[in-house]
């Protein structure tokens, strides 16, 4: 939602006068206003989807060719029907809910494996000065080097199975979660930290009461991205040879030709990571139920 | 005399700067407070008067001479020790009763037992009712009631204040004021109150130590004889309050002027 309507509903002038009948205004304003912002998006999509089919369907005066040639481009019908050919009889893999099934599968792994040791080496590093100073050229190395390349020595080392999948989604999600989880340890509020050993904390007290709470929203804020990066490291690994999975669905779309294929594939993912999207941010408001309100609609 | 609870020896504290220079921050400081004496430490924007609470907490080491509490020569965080930080402190994921009970529970009382400490606490700085609210759910002043209280769970025998107050509303600042000494009273703590504000350490210390512009070290002290039980907001109006009032303020002078002439060539 805009920042007008967050100002105006923590105004305290407003909210001092406010009769049951602005009130009520308000709401309805809002309401036009949701429905108005609906209505846009999908006339954009239709907009959009519109000229994507007719430029792939209506020949321009029947000399030229098409617009858009479909070939190449695909278009919207024909990925629906794809999409409705695999949802019924299945890929060429397989049914296509076990290609959905595998690779959430190797995501969901790599992530939690990911988040796992990012958390544990961010804050063992994070705080303890001597670990961070020895390990810190071999991280920064590591993360420099495109690490998607990893992925074909994971299928030679580890096989046509999930697992070389796992690996590369872990590799991916671990830095990004790392590199967080080392920050929010090193932002501790210094005064926060002294006010907990004065009231008597240990070392081990001071971690999980101080430092671990306050690096937390700093780790919950990556695993967002993170996500992400363990889908792209299932899907990749998948496209480099896997037995199973939406990454296999496109390589073979890819290698017969079919455009319609590999959107038909790439809309499935986009449900799959807006999906988990949404699972993410129910977790996050439920761990961090102290934090005041931030600007939580500000995401679109 | 008896031996001090708190005691400052020809304490010197330098800090190294982020460009690598030395920052002397006490020079020579000396400083001794009884057992059970209310004690108010007064000078000029960074004269280091924090960095003496720090150090008498154990928090930070002198650079050199001695600090000893309770005839004992300070290394690391006392158990005795309560500090109430000029900043809010208090967790910010942890509920007014678990910031409350945190103390209790990290010298190891078990839950039931620091929950109800900590009610009892809740109840006696005037929170009752707040348990579950989470800091950024109350107001400055009750956050800093808060800070009170999860600080005085624990019976510090010495206190520790710096600028407790200094964020809050005058109005809310006497009300909390008056409700500091009350609790005190009822303790008898030895207190360190570190403040800029010569009225706020008049109305509650026993003894007024002015430290100089920065590095600090004592300029002098001064024994504020106003009877007990005090009532924050009147005892201004007593003429033996404006005597000390003048008194300490004609060395006090002379300090803010310096702060503040190098206060301005650093800007220019």
């Amino acid at each position: 939602m805009s920042a007008l309507s967050a100002a105006s509903r923590n105004d305290p002038a407003q909210s001092a006068e406010t009769s049951n009948e602005s009130a009520r205004a308000r709401t309805r304003a809002r309401a036009t206003r949701r429905l108005l912002v609906n209505v846009l998006r999908i006339a954009f999509a239709v907009i959009v989807l519109g000229f994507w089919e007719m430029g792939t369907t209506i020949d321009a005066n029947h000399r030229e060719g098409l617009w858009i040639d479909p070939f190449f481009y695909g278009r919207p019908s024909g990925i629906a029907t794809q999409l409705w050919i695999w949802i019924t009889n299945g890929t060429a893999q397989g049914p296509l809910w076990l290609q959905v099934a595998t690779t959430l599968e190797e995501a969901f792994l790599g992530f939690l494996i990911g988040v796992g040791l990012g958390v544990v080496f961010g804050v063992a590093l994070g705080r303890v000065r001597l670990l961070s100073d020895v390990f810190a050229p071999y991280i920064k190395a590591l993360n420099a080097m495109p690490r998607v390349v990893l992925g074909s020595i994971f299928i030679i080392t580890i096989g046509y199975n999930i697992w070389s999948k796992v690996a590369l989604a872990v590799v991916l999600v671990f830095f990004v979660v790392f590199f967080n989880a080392f920050q929010g340890v090193r932002e501790v509020d210094r005064v926060l930290i002294a006010n907990a050993r004065i009231l008597g904390a240990s070392e081990r007290q001071l971690s999980t009461h101080v430092i671990f709470p306050s690096a937390l929203s700093w780790i919950l804020a990556s695993l967002h991205t993170s996500f992400g990066f363990a889908l792209v490291g299932a899907v990749v690994g998948e496209y480099l040879g896997a037995i199973h999975g939406i990454g296999l669905v496109i390589s073979t779309a890819q290698a017969t030709f079919n455009p319609n294929g590999v959107f038909a594939a790439m809309f499935i993912l986009a449900v799959v990571a807006l999906t988990a999207e949404v699972v993410l941010t129910w977790l996050e408001n439920r761990l961090i139920r102290w934090r005041p309100n931030t600007i939580t609609d500000v995401r679109i | 005399m008896p031996t001090p609870t708190i005691e400052l020896r020809h304490v010197t504290k330098r800090f190294l700067t982020p460009s690598g220079t030395a920052y002397t921050a006490l020079r020579d400081l000396d400083l001794a407070v009884q057992e059970g004496e209310f004690c108010a430490v007064v000078g000029p924007t960074g004269c280091g008067k924090s960095t003496t609470l720090a150090l008498i907490s154990g928090l930070e080491p002198p650079s050199d001479g001695e600090v000893r509490v309770r005839d004992e020569v300070v290394r690391g965080v006392g158990r005795d020790v309560g500090y109430v930080f000029q900043v809010d402190a208090v967790f910010p994921w942890k509920s007014v009763l678990d910031n409350v009970a945190t103390g209790p529970r990290f010298r190891g009382v078990d839950r039931r037992d620091a929950e109800d400490r900590a009610r009892d606490w809740i109840k006696r700085v005037g929170l009752a009712g707040f348990e579950r609210y989470y800091p950024h759910q109350l107001s400055g002043g009750m956050r800093k009631r808060a800070a009170l209280a999860q600080t005085l769970i624990n019976e510090p025998r010495i206190l520790l204040m710096d600028e407790p107050f200094s964020a809050l509303d005058v109005q809310t600042r006497t009300l909390m004021e008056n409700e500091l000494l009350q609790l005190w009273s009822a303790t008898r703590a030895s207190v360190v109150f570190v403040t800029h504000d010569l009225e706020e350490a008049i109305a509650l210390a026993d003894r007024v130590v002015v430290i100089t512009a920065g590095p600090g070290t004592v300029k002098g002290t001064y024994r504020v004889d106003l009877p007990r039980p005090r009532n924050v907001a009147e005892i201004r109006f007593q003429p033996e309050f404006s005597r000390i009032y003048r008194e300490i303020w004609d060395d006090l002078r002379d300090e803010v002027l310096v702060s503040y002439e190098r206060s301005k060539r650093s800007v220019s």
